[in-house]
């Protein structure tokens, strides 16, 4: 009520049009009762109305009306699945990806692998070298857990001079998030019996590349499961079908799918993709290795390249934010390329190392604007600006990168991906 | 009497250990494990029997591998195997091979046995792999032309960028 007396200019809390954060809802109110749009038409009776609609089907699909809400992907030459799919984060919302919408990392292909015949095995410095089917592990205690997982190379092309002229998905879409369920991998490993000197688990999957990484044992026994389940059905093949490695927070390189072994060892494999790949070149020409956690880091997915801004007036500013850290406790938003910040609203529930959505309510002005997203975690990790990370880093790597992402917002109601 | 009851919590606590996860994995013998501990770390351990020469591996090279990685390695369409070294510090523009940037030659003889080639995966021999290897590694003069690679002599290359890496730290709080 008291909203509706003032001149909505009191609620702007930062630069070029933020406002407050509590205001999301009342705001867009003052706004509906304000603002002077054309009258809408009279009401008509929509030919679905008048007939029975479609029969029943075995599995849903979208809305044949969604087909542009669709993962892009390309491979290598020569190769059909060698590369990645990207989810389509400016036209989804909430903070869970479909399953048919979750990106996807392959090697050699999606390997169409019978259930009745996978088999995990673990072996290498353990007391019993232990072979488990897919129905024996049905069988245990299961654990779900809502995680993000994002590919390390995700946001590799922000390392690049100039701002590639790509959108949300192109950029920054290998980043997904899931509630998975399976049996934790502690418990298996208790079964084996794990040999003191055992510092590092080696993961391997069933696929054609027999994709292969070295994990720390403490992440192994610590909250790392082995998961059979995607949003309450079954992984799908692209996401490691039966079996996929979940190691919360860690890239996603590191999530073993497919998984068929795990051998435990004193030391590092030294494979091929914690070696030349994953790693971080320095300026100097010495590389960072073993660069686990995915850091903080946040985008605003709407309004974002691609979208066409429909005149001055109120728009909700949309993103997600991650940590592999832990918990998102902070999200600020600027509609003026950093000058000036406002704390976004996140949306609850707020999980450790799971995707976390926050809103802004916004007033364009119709002018330019950058809008740039900046989150903070619970440990006290701050996602640093583009230039910083840069001056730190170099761009000798397309590795891990976590820096701010800029939306150009132009006159005319266009946005592109740009440098600020 | 004390004796007595402790040792039955201990034992009652170690009955239910046991007890209380399904224990569904079934035992199976280290040495059937063989066909899929395919995994090579940087000592050696885990090679298999075999050699190959380097003009062995060029004829490997060229029939299974140049299609994708070119003449020689230099690569295109897909990433060079040769050439770069020195190039990883700034301001020089960073080129990542197998000669300027990979740690570890054992890395080289695991990749290439359970990944290439990518339209044939573990379709080569040991022999084969330990030639190709020999091959890539001649290319980028870290071995001589008539070194052979085997079990032995593989992890005994010393990779010119052994050196250069560092465990990343910024794991813990600031």
């Amino acid at each position: 009520m008291s909203i509706r007396c003032r001149p909505p200019e009191t609620d702007q809390v930062a630069g070029n049009g933020l406002l407050d954060r509590r205001s999301l809802f009342k705001a867009g109110a003052a706004i509906a009762a304000t603002t002077g749009t054309a009258r809408a038409e009279p009401l008509k009776i929509a030919p679905w109305m008048t007939e029975p609609g479609a029969p029943f089907t075995p599995y849903g699909q979208p809305s044949h009306f969604e087909s542009k809400v669709a993962r892009t992907f390309a491979s290598l030459p020569g190769t059909t699945g060698t590369g990645s799919s990207r989810t389509p984060l400016h036209l989804l919302e909430g903070t869970i990806t479909p399953n048919g919408l979750h990106f996807e990392r392959a090697h050699d292909g999606i390997p169409d692998i019978d259930p009745d015949q996978h088999q995990l095995v673990i072996h290498g410095l353990v007391q019993r070298t232990l072979s488990f089917s897919l129905a024996a592990l049905a069988r245990y205690p299961m654990v779900s857990r809502v995680a993000f997982i994002e590919c390390g190379g995700n946001g590799g092309t922000l390392y690049q001079p100039k701002p590639a002229p790509l959108n949300l998905q192109g950029l920054h879409g290998l980043v997904s998030c899931a509630e998975w369920t399976g049996v934790p991998l502690s418990v298996l490993l208790q079964e084996a019996g794990v040999d003191p000197r055992a510092k590092w688990v080696l993961a391997e999957g069933g696929d054609a590349a027999s994709m292969s990484r070295s994990i720390p044992v403490s992440k192994a026994m610590d909250d790392a499961i082995v998961a059979l389940y995607q949003n309450g059905e079954r992984i799908r093949p692209g996401n490691g079908y039966p079996m996929r490695l979940l190691l919360p927070g860690f890239e996603g390189n590191m999530q073993v799918k497919w998984l068929r072994r795990l051998k435990l060892v004193e030391g590092p494999m030294m494979t091929k993709d914690e070696t030349s790949k994953y790693t971080i070149t320095m300026p100097d020409g010495k590389t960072q290795q073993f660069v686990f956690p995915i850091e903080t880091k946040s985008v605003i997915t709407r309004p974002s390249p691609g979208y066409q801004m429909d005149g001055a007036g109120i728009y909700e500013i949309s993103g997600i934010a991650w940590s592999g850290y832990g918990k998102i406790t902070a999200v600020d938003v600027s509609a003026d390329g950093g000058k000036s910040w406002a704390a976004a609203a996140l949306q609850e529930p707020v999980l450790s190392k799971a995707l976390t959505r926050f809103r802004l309510p916004w007033r364009w002005d119709g002018g330019p604007a950058v809008l740039q997203s900046r989150a903070t975690d619970d440990q006290g990790f701050v996602q640093p600006g583009r230039e910083a990370l840069l001056a730190e880093r170099g761009n000798r790597t397309i590795f891990h990168y976590n820096g701010i992402t800029s939306w150009g917002v132009a006159a005319t109601g266009e946005l592109t991906h740009v440098y600020a | 009497m004390f004796t007595r009851s402790l040792l039955a919590v201990l034992l009652c606590t170690a009955v239910s250990a046991q007890a209380d996860t399904p224990n569904l994995g079934r035992p199976i013998a280290p040495g059937d494990v063989a066909p899929w501990d395919i995994s090579i770390p940087p000592d050696g351990t885990g090679l298999p029997p075999g050699s190959g020469t380097v003009a062995q591996g060029e004829a490997v090279y060229t029939a299974t591998c140049q299609k994708c990685h070119g003449e020689k390695g230099v690569g295109k369409p897909n990433d060079p195997l040769v050439g770069g070294q020195g190039t990883l510090a700034a301001p020089a523009v960073a080129i990542k091979t197998v000669g300027s940037f990979w740690p570890y030659a054992t890395t080289l003889f695991d990749y290439i046995r359970r990944a290439m080639p990518v339209t044939a995966p573990k379709s080569l021999t040991d022999d084969q792999v330990y030639a190709v290897s020999a091959y890539i590694l001649h290319l980028n003069g870290i071995i001589n032309e008539n070194d052979t690679m085997t079990a032995q002599t593989l992890p005994a290359v010393r990779m010119p960028n052994r050196d250069g890496f560092v465990v990343f730290t910024r794991n813990q709080p600031r």
